[in-house]
């Protein structure tokens, strides 16, 4: 780590402020894009005493939620949720060359953190990098969407302790499957963490991975109690002989067509959809897209209630974009027919109309 | 021994029936055994319980004598069907052999699995237990994974300790010992391994050896791992390795322990056949791996950031996700002189993979080298171009050298395009307009022509050099359409005022998300920004990335 700042930082003269308080000062410099502000907050609470670790996890972590949360919700672009992200990444890389980031003695082992994959949201891996470099871990950090071939040759070159796998979102988790089982098959185990192994870590556990972490500082604890090496090695088909019947390859292998047929039928039931612009087309391609992709993922983890959730969360983003409710509603329903020799698929399908009871499938 | 002494050992030269995973054994033309494999050798042993058969037969039973001697005179003999009260019904596969011996091969309904070893009472010595071992042992490429794993499965399953001991380098002798339920532990000693009987020829790897007793008292204590008392017995055992020597395995038992008999030595030797070949593997492997590592270092696109109170980013996605390298390159070569010029610039050469990216070396290396003459672009191409044309290789290049300057608050880039994408300015404003610079591809024609550009970015402007990989990725709702530079403009008017390495991302996340799981070509982008007022300086500044 060879970060360093030229810029000269603030004096801090107060107090330093409690981290929620800084949190709050630290979003509006971020947001305002004004990178010099925010490294001088940071780098100022970290002279007036606050503990690093504490500054990365109580400071900068509910900073980094706060961004995705008010990018949900729509009160930030994806643009600007690009941007602050990059700038709050700054800020880290000027603290972790500060004296006060020195490494703790004596040495622990040798850890790997990676993203999944497709996963393009490399913060959160590393705040966990930094924590754990702070506590004496020798880490190698591979960064964002890191190609599972990559990873495999890494940990075999390296042999570390543990690899620290994250992926936020759950389109993630076939990719995640792949390099869990490889990486025990290299003897290496894995914690893994990140919002796409569910808030309880339920995806977790069901994909073998031998420890699971809600956040950087539970993952670091329990990497300091060491992970028994993973048991002899296994098939990813051994955790998941749902698999076997196919439905997620052929869902997933037919995403395309199956996105091309529903737009057609949605042409050919609303008119206005045979209006839309080029770029309204684009954006209900890719919603199309998404939800045949959450069908997929639903059908690789046998979990409907995962494709329920997505639904759920689809459902109130179409409804800020004024994008009415029984358009998605008869994309179940020409999806699950289409999808009608594929029992498991049409089963997920049901389910996640249930609810709102949006009519049975033609 | 556990076998009566009628029977011959195996021999010099059929060594290898020890391991077979069924009985085979050899008979001469007269019917006596020569060598038989120790399951044959319990096939072919007359009954301990003489109730079932005749105790005073021959070493081979009259059975097969019969079948062999009539195929000795002359007379066609396929398979003998045999039942057997130890392995049931067994079938017995002649092969003869030019100087008139006959191998013969026993098949059992189940593989014959009650006369090979240990199957009687699921002992150390297994076949469901060997298995799992193997797979243990092949699943990691990493040598020390693979001694660490041998060490704790032989000393679970083989021995109260084991020692696997790693051919020696210099005078230092590595090992990784475990003891029966414990972790290995890595250790080395300056020590002679000629202190230890037969440990010398098991680490030369060759000729092979087999494993060998040594008398308890002779062993060295540094070979003994701690907390395994008095030493009972020890057995050494070669790893063979496949033209690599792959160390030897060390088996130790307490005092209690007893010796290890015939089973358990052929099991033993069985699980160093897979432990050594596993680490002749891993030896191969590595070694491979870093002389990988070592020349793609150089050849790996460089990590950029702030230079001179200019912000640089590049992002690069090799056409195949396994290679880290291709056919694209980019480079920043800061100015001899504070407030010199910068020189970045950012190619394609035609091809991809590893080749395409040995030529990139060359061409970074050139342009490098011309760096002296680089406030003349024209010049500069120029010189590559011939140097491309007079090389042996077939490959030519496009490519934009951006010259760079920071004045006052402005940044000045001069840029020249040699057949290459013009780079896109990204205005405050979110305007997003091509450069008008225009060139020759270098490589082919024997003069290089370009038309420089020169644009002035105000604080939190950008200028975008990309690869044809970005604009021409394939994928989108159909999956053939291409991403096109309309896409780009549009993503990079968004991009307005964001920092150069999220400018980078944004575009490599849009391409990446268009092409999904298709294939693409390389694909790079660098960004060369006016840093925003309140703006941050910062160098490297990531985590310990792996190189």
């Amino acid at each position: 780590m060879s970060a360093q700042q030229t810029a000269a930082p603030a004096r801090l003269p107060v107090p330093v402020p409690s981290p929620a308080d800084l949190t709050d000062r630290l979003w509006t410099a971020v947001l305002a894009g004004d990178q010099t502000a925010a490294a001088a907050l940071a780098v100022g609470a970290l002279e007036s005493g606050l503990a690093p670790e504490a500054l990365l996890l109580d400071v900068i972590a509910p900073l980094q939620a706060r961004i995705g949360r008010e990018w949900a919700a729509d009160r930030i672009s994806v643009v600007q949720e690009h941007a602050a992200t990059a700038v709050t990444d700054r800020v880290v890389g000027v603290l972790a060359g500060h004296p006060a980031f020195a490494p703790a003695v004596p040495a622990r082992g040798r850890v790997t953190v990676a993203c999944v994959d497709g996963e393009w949201h490399a913060f959160p891996a590393r705040l966990l990098a930094e924590v754990l470099t702070l506590r004496g871990w020798r880490v190698d950090y591979l960064g964002a969407q890191c190609p599972t071939p990559h990873l495999i040759a890494h940990l075999h070159r390296t042999a570390p302790d543990a690899l620290a796998l994250s992926a936020s979102l759950a389109a993630r988790l076939p990719a995640a499957h792949a390099a869990i089982t490889a990486a025990q098959a290299a003897g290496v185990p894995v914690i893994a963490g990140g919002a796409a192994f569910g808030a309880d870590g339920r995806y977790a556990y069901l994909l073998g991975a031998d420890a699971w972490a809600a956040d950087a500082r539970s993952a670091a604890d329990r990497l300091a109690g060491g992970l028994p090496a993973p048991a002899s090695p296994h098939l990813p088909v051994d955790d998941l002989p749902h698999l076997v019947d196919q439905e997620y390859t052929l869902v997933s292998r037919s995403s395309r067509q199956l996105v091309a047929a529903v737009l057609a039928a949605l042409e050919r039931e609303f008119p206005p959809v045979r209006n839309y612009t080029e770029l309204q087309r684009e954006h209900t391609l890719d919603d199309l897209g998404h939800i045949v992709e959450y069908l997929a993922v639903a059908l690789y983890t046998g979990d409907p209630a995962l494709f329920a959730d997505f639904l759920a969360w689809t459902g109130e983003v179409l409804a800020a974009r004024s994008v009415p409710d029984a358009f998605l509603a008869f994309s179940l329903r020409v999806l699950a027919d289409e999808l009608r020799d594929l029992p498991r698929s049409v089963a997920v399908l049901t389910a996640a109309r249930q609810p709102s009871d949006l009519g049975s499938p033609s | 021994m556990a076998f009566p002494p009628i029977f011959p050992p195996a021999t010099a030269g059929a060594e290898f029936l020890t391991g077979s995973p069924y009985p085979v054994a050899v008979l001469d033309p007269a019917g006596g055994l020569r060598h038989a494999s120790p399951a044959a050798r319990r096939l072919l042993a007359p009954p301990a319980d003489p109730q079932h058969g005749d105790a005073t037969a021959g070493p081979v039973p009259a059975w097969l004598r019969r079948a062999h001697l009539r195929l000795a005179g002359g007379g066609r003999t396929g398979v003998v069907r045999h039942s057997d009260p130890l392995a049931g019904t067994v079938e017995a596969h002649p092969s003869p052999q030019a100087d008139g011996s006959v191998v013969w091969w026993f098949v059992g309904a189940d593989g014959c699995s009650a006369v090979l070893p240990g199957t009687a009472g699921g002992g150390p010595c297994d076949w469901e237990l060997l298995t799992r071992l193997s797979g243990l042992l092949l699943s990691s490429l990493n040598v020390d994974r693979i001694l660490e794993t041998a060490a704790r499965q032989a000393a679970l399953h083989l021995a109260d300790a084991a020692v696997v001991v790693s051919p020696p380098r210099g005078r230092t002798l590595r090992f990784v010992s475990a003891l029966g339920g414990g972790d290995p532990v890595h250790r080395q000693v300056r020590a002679d391994p000629a202190e230890v009987p037969g440990l010398a020829e098991a680490l030369r790897g060759f000729p092979p050896v087999p494993s060998r007793w040594i008398d308890p008292s002779a062993t060295p204590d540094w070979l003994v791992p701690e907390g395994l008392g008095r030493v009972g017995s020890v057995v050494v055992t070669p790893l063979p390795g496949h033209g690599v020597p792959a160390g030897a395995l060390v088996l130790l038992r307490g005092a209690a322990g007893g010796g290890f008999d015939a089973d358990e030595e052929v099991f033993a030797r069985m699980f160093a056949a897979r432990a050594g070949a596993a680490v002749s593997a891993a030896v191969m492997y590595s070694d491979q791996a870093s002389v990988t590592d070592l020349l793609m270092r150089e050849l790996l696109p460089p990590r950029l950031a702030h230079l001179n109170g200019v912000d640089f980013a590049g992002g690069y996605r090799a056409s195949v996700d396994r290679d880290r390298i291709g056919g694209d390159f980019y480079d920043v070569h800061p100015s001899a002189e504070p407030d010199g010029e910068a020189l970045a610039l950012l190619g394609d050469v035609s091809g991809k993979g590893l080749e395409a990216a040995v030529m990139t070396g060359k061409v970074r290396n050139t342009l490098h080298a011309l760096l002296p003459l680089a406030d003349d672009h024209q010049r500069v191409l120029q010189l590559l171009n011939r140097a491309l044309l007079t090389s042996h290789h077939t490959r030519f290049a496009s490519l934009v050298l951006a010259s760079v300057r920071r004045e006052g608050e402005r940044v000045r880039v001069r840029l020249s395009a040699a057949g290459h994408p013009a780079p896109m300015v990204v205005r405050a404003d979110g305007r997003v307009t091509p450069s008008s610079t225009l060139g020759s591809i270098v490589g082919v024609l024997p003069e290089a022509t370009t038309r420089t550009d020169t644009v002035l970015l105000d604080p939190g402007e950008a200028c975008v050099l990309y690869s044809d990989g970005i604009t021409e990725a394939r994928g989108g709702p159909t999956g053939r359409e291409q991403f096109g530079d309309h896409r780009l403009q549009q993503a990079l008017g968004e991009c307005a005022g964001m920092p150069a390495e999220a400018i980078v991302e944004r575009v490599q996340m849009l391409a990446s998300q268009w092409i999904r799981d298709g294939r693409h070509d390389d694909m790079a982008v660098m960004v060369i920004a006016a840093p925003p007022r309140g703006h941050l300086a910062l160098v490297g500044g990531r985590p310990g990335r792996a190189a």
